[in-house]
């Protein structure tokens, strides 16, 4: 350990300071939203609201759940984000394992082919037209096949799949085994950091995605919960009607206070810690994935 | 195995490429690509004549420029910062916390910014009420001069810490002898900040630049149509990109908002080609 002198010491203090200020600012917008997802919402409506909760409930939560809509949303997230990513990463690797194989005729034809589709893109219009005119609008698979194959993680596949050894790939095929056998017994098994890395990129994505469904789609039984969450957030007509569909639905003694108490900050707030909870959750499993993940993306620069 | 693949790009990357055409016609709805009348540069004109042109085209810029100068250095100080926490507990945990936003949706990261920014006590007035500095709440979301302030910070305060990454590795992959050297002959950490620490990672900065600039005219999308919900903010918060997504999607003008676009694409590879210039000069290069 080098000796610090007095400048370096103000420095490191300094240094202190500022990040635990940006960790403060980084965390404080989650911390809030999730105690005034718990606050019973005409009290937070009195204001004050920032560590803690003043008068805790689950009043918001109940109202969430019980609206059908938001349960069936989140769903349809789920159903996107597993299909989804089970089809991308597979269709990716089938591609990327095609194109790492040397007795494939015209490969760098291949490639300039998929890497050209990374600079340039027909943009919004024509891609929507062309959905639009495959009579794709309003079905499920819109939001799953248009992004199937990445070309970007064809690349950091393919980059892995070179550097294995040459020698597995053959003994296996003198073996027997065929190309199908030969990616998915031998070279998904030992490629699991890139697999892990670009299934959580890819999973995230479709997690996260709103702006195809609410392009895409119209039907409400395949919004997903962030394209919900969307079009809660720009109208509070939105959500007066969920307050009015709960109270119609709950008892009638509970109805009253349910709807006295939720306001719409309350209920979006609420709306909103769904949707993260399920990213907060596996953030903690990913981390060490995903810092690795992007030193290998960044390495094709 | 690598034919149906191909197949697949060639119908949802390359298709779409070919409508790009459709900028030259009056397209229409019931003829398709095929059977609409070709018109020239009709649309092209129609954009840059139109009362809208220049004020996408500042806001397209002024945003982008905003976005590089202060969005670009920020993980780079981050990353710098973190290099001299000695406490590891302490990096970690800063470094754990930095990267979270970026794993949200912007939907979510709006309604973080709504909550926090809304008159409706929101901490952001709260706090300014509570230190005097202003009498009445202020309704930030509303406030055209505001807008441009919130888009970047938000952003910055989203991708921060993810873009610090490659920084920290580029930082970590420094020989440690450097630094020995430097601190005998006397420098001390900021000295050595300034000679070692900048100068090695220059390439990746470099790098880096040229991409940020060849994206120069994507000042934002999602971000500008989550946070720019309240029409008065128009003036200051249309881009080419949600200009093109509401003349085309919402107006059905897909002629026009196909125009737009790939007047976009254009001056944005030319960018791209000037920024790799000015790089090769300064000694590394994309391709």
């Amino acid at each position: 350990m080098m000796k610090l002198s007095a400048g370096d010491k103000v420095l490191q203090v300094m240094i202190y300071a500022v990040l635990l200020l940006l960790g403060f600012i980084t965390l404080y917008p989650f911390w809030n939203s999730l105690v005034i997802s718990f606050n019973v919402g005409s009290d937070t409506a009195l204001g004050g609201i920032t560590f803690w909760p003043r008068s805790p409930t689950l009043d918001n939560y109940e109202v969430v759940f019980r609206d059908s809509r938001i349960g069936h949303a989140f769903l349809i997230s789920i159903l996107r984000t597993i299909v989804g990513t089970t089809l991308s990463v597979l269709f990716t690797a089938i591609l990327a394992y095609g194109l790492s194989r040397h007795e494939l005729m015209g490969r760098k034809v291949y490639m300039v082919f998929c890497i050209i589709t990374m600079y340039f893109s027909g943009g919004l219009i024509p891609t929507f037209l062309l959905l639009r005119g495959f009579g794709m609008m309003d079905t499920f698979w819109v939001l799953v096949i248009p992004g199937m194959i990445s070309v970007y993680n064809m690349i950091i596949f393919r980059t892995f799949f070179l550097g294995l050894p040459a020698g597995l790939v053959e003994s296996a095929r003198i073996d027997g085994c065929n190309h199908i056998g030969v990616l998915t017994r031998i070279i998904l098994p030992i490629s699991g950091p890139v697999v892990a890395t670009l299934s959580l990129f890819t999973a995230v994505y479709h997690w996260n995605d709103w702006f195809s469904a609410s392009i895409y789609i119209n039907d409400t039984r395949l919004i997903p919960i962030q394209t919900l969450l969307k079009q809660i957030l720009n109208s509070n007509i939105v959500t007066d009607q969920l307050q009015k569909a709960i109270g119609s639905s709950a008892a009638a003694q509970d109805r009253l206070a349910l709807v006295q108490s939720v306001t719409s900050k309350s209920l979006i707030m609420a709306t909103t810690m769904v949707a993260t909870l399920p990213i907060i959750m596996v953030y903690p499993f990913l981390q060490k994935y995903f810092v690795k993940g992007v030193l290998i993306g960044s390495l094709k620069e | 195995m690598v034919v149906p693949a191909m197949l697949f790009i060639f119908v949802f990357s390359y298709l779409p490429m070919y409508g790009v055409l459709m900028a030259f016609q009056d397209y229409q709805l019931f003829g398709g690509f095929f059977h609409s009348p070709w018109v020239g540069f009709k649309h092209f004109e129609a954009f840059f004549n139109s009362p809208d042109f220049w004020n996408v085209m500042r806001n397209t810029i002024v945003i982008s420029l905003l976005k590089l100068c202060i969005g670009f250095p920020a993980p780079i100080l981050l990353a710098l910062m973190l290099n001299e926490v000695r406490l590891m507990l302490f990096k970690r945990i800063i470094q754990t916390v930095s990267y979270l936003p970026h794993f949200l949706s912007w939907v979510i990261v709006g309604g973080f910014v709504g909550s926090m920014l809304s008159t409706d006590n929101g901490s952001v007035n709260m706090l300014l009420m509570g230190l005097h500095l202003t009498s009445e709440p202020i309704s930030f979301l509303s406030v055209p001069e505001y807008f441009w302030g919130i888009l970047v910070g938000t952003g910055i305060w989203k991708e921060m810490g993810f873009a610090a990454i490659v920084y920290l590795a580029a930082i970590a992959g420094i020989d440690p002898h450097l630094y020995e050297a430097a601190s005998i002959d006397g420098a001390g950490r900021f000295k050595q900040i300034q000679l070692i620490t900048l100068p090695c990672i220059r390439p990746v900065i470099i790098i880096f630049l040229i991409l940020a600039v060849g994206n120069i005219l994507n000042a934002g999308f999602e971000d500008i149509l989550i946070l720019a919900t309240n029409p008065i903010l128009r003036d200051v918060s249309d881009v080419i990109d949600t200009y093109v997504y509401r003349m085309g999607i919402l107006n059905n003008r897909f002629s026009y908002a196909a125009a737009a676009g790939l007047f976009k694409a254009v001056v944005s590879i030319g960018l791209l080609a000037l920024a790799n210039k000015a790089a090769r000069k300064m000694g590394s290069s994309l391709w």
